[in-house]
């Protein structure tokens, strides 16, 4: 790891002052950064941890929608979204308990890791992606593998999760990883049901909307019967062919439907 | 440089450290705590693993800047003065939850986490927990009847392997 200044600032104002040192990047858990660090893939000349400012932290729950600060951890996600019972137990299945005691959800959103779980969560509930200069709808903030909406410096303060009737997310966990080989994360809205499927597409999360239309008509499994995605999009790679994404995308999706109710 | 103070195993340390230290190397090389090893040095195997402020984190990818301040706890602060083992450190001994023991120090930091936590865990809670600590010797079996031995539960029926 190349040298570099760090900085801990206790306001998302100060963070963002920090942040437009040139090269600056912010560190939420670096539970990603330090690898990509270590690795020389990555070389800030300043890291500005957001670890220290309280703003970002925490979750609340208002009026049918579950906040979460952008410097929260998967582990505090896991005990204290309870009023969304899918996404509690999503965050809880990431990684390991250590991973989960440092990574944060701003760190993941902005990563947008093609294999990820949260990028699957959020756009499946139509969450709402908050940062110090705007909010961003989650349908434009993914925008293909390690690509988001985030400008240079700009940072993730929370994320609004509005709670849906019901929800379930299916993880195919690739062992070695921890990452899913792929998820399908399914949320039942009082706008229509959303499908959004990780770990599949070279294009990162997506939504698969045949299945949403087959499941706006019935909600259940059988629903599904007979729709496949186009394997030829899928990643393929020594874990998994691209047939065996597409499939695993089929069975994953009826089985969230069927565990959602 | 950069000073930075915590408390190690309930006793103060200083040190200068350069942003990039990592907590596993300012442990290891500044304060000569070597019971934390370094397996894989990518977060993958939790060799390092360490607690901060009473949680289990992989040293090897945190910060030492980022644990000014913090408590810290390390394998070598588990047994007594004397030396007599604690109660989990015991079980892996008396459960043959070791052979090289390269894993053992992060094992136990985990386990000791886990039981704070969930001071009665299922078989099926223990693997859940050690998910991120592998394990190149043991083949986990007797890492896990360690744990359910140290929680007080009764193994006796378990075989070893
Ligand atoms: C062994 C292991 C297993 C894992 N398993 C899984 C898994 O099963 N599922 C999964 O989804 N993930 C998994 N991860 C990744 C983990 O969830 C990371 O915590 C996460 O991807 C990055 O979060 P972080 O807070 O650590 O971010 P960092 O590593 O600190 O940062 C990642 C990137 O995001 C930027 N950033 C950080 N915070 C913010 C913010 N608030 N606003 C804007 N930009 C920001 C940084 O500048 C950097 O570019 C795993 C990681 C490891 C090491
Ligand atoms: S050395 Fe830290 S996880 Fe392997
Ligand atoms: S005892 Fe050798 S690696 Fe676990």
């Amino acid at each position: 790891m190349y040298e570099f200044e760090f900085e801990q600032p206790s306001s998302v104002a100060d963070a963002v002052a920090a942040l437009k040192a040139e090269d600056a990047l912010a560190l939420g858990g670096g539970q990603t950064l330090l690898a990509t660090m270590k690795q020389r893939l990555a070389a800030p000349s300043k890291l500005v941890s957001l670890s220290g400012i309280g703003e970002m932290k925490g979750v609340s729950n208002d009026g049918g929608a579950v906040s979460i600060g952008g410097a929260t951890t998967h582990a505090a996600v896991a005990a204290g979204a309870g009023a969304y019972p899918a996404l509690a137990d999503m965050a809880g299945h990431i990684g390991d308990p250590a991973v989960r005691n440092r990574g944060t959800i701003g760190g993941s959103l902005a990563n947008n890791d093609p294999s990820a779980d949260y990028p699957a969560a959020a756009l499946a509930s139509g969450a709402t992606i908050v940062t110090n200069a705007r909010e961003i709808a989650a349908d434009d903030f993914f925008q293909g593998m390690f690509t988001t909406a985030l400008d240079e410096g700009e940072i993730i303060t929370g994320v609004r999760f509005p709670v849906p009737e019901a929800a379930n997310y299916q993880k195919f966990l690739q062992p070695a990883s921890r990452f899913a080989l792929v998820g399908v994360f399914v949320a039942k809205t009082g706008d229509g049901v959303r499908v959004a499927v990780t770990g599949a597409s070279e294009e990162g999360v997506f939504r698969w909307s045949e299945a949403e239309a087959a499941l706006n008509g019935t909600f259940s499994a059988g629903a599904l019967e007979g729709l496949s995605v186009d394997a030829d999009s899928m990643i393929g790679d020594m874990h998994g062919s691209k047939a065996y994404r597409a499939h695993l995308v089929g069975v994953l999706t009826k089985r969230a439907v069927a565990a959602a109710g | 440089m950069t000073q930075v103070s915590m408390t190690v195993n309930g006793q103060a340390a200083n040190g200068d450290v350069e942003g990039r230290t990592l907590l596993s190397s300012f442990l290891r090389d500044q304060l000569g705590l070597t019971g934390t090893h370094i397996g894989c040095d990518t977060s993958q195997c939790g060799a390092c693993v360490v607690h901060v402020n009473g949680e289990a984190v992989k040293s090897c990818t945190m910060l030492a800047v980022e644990a000014d301040g913090a408590e810290v706890a390390t394998i070598e602060g588990q047994a007594a003065e004397d030396g007599t083992l604690n109660a989990i450190q015991q079980a892996f001994q008396d459960n043959h939850g070791l052979q090289c023991g390269f894993c053992t120090p992060g094992m136990v930091m985990s386990a000791t986490a886990l039981l704070k936590d969930n001071p009665k865990p299922s078989e099926a809670d223990i693997r859940a927990y050690l998910s991120g600590n592998i394990c190149r010797c043991t083949g986990y079996h007797n890492i896990v009847k360690s744990i359910l031995a140290a929680s007080g539960q009764d193994v006796a029926g378990i075989a070893a392997e």
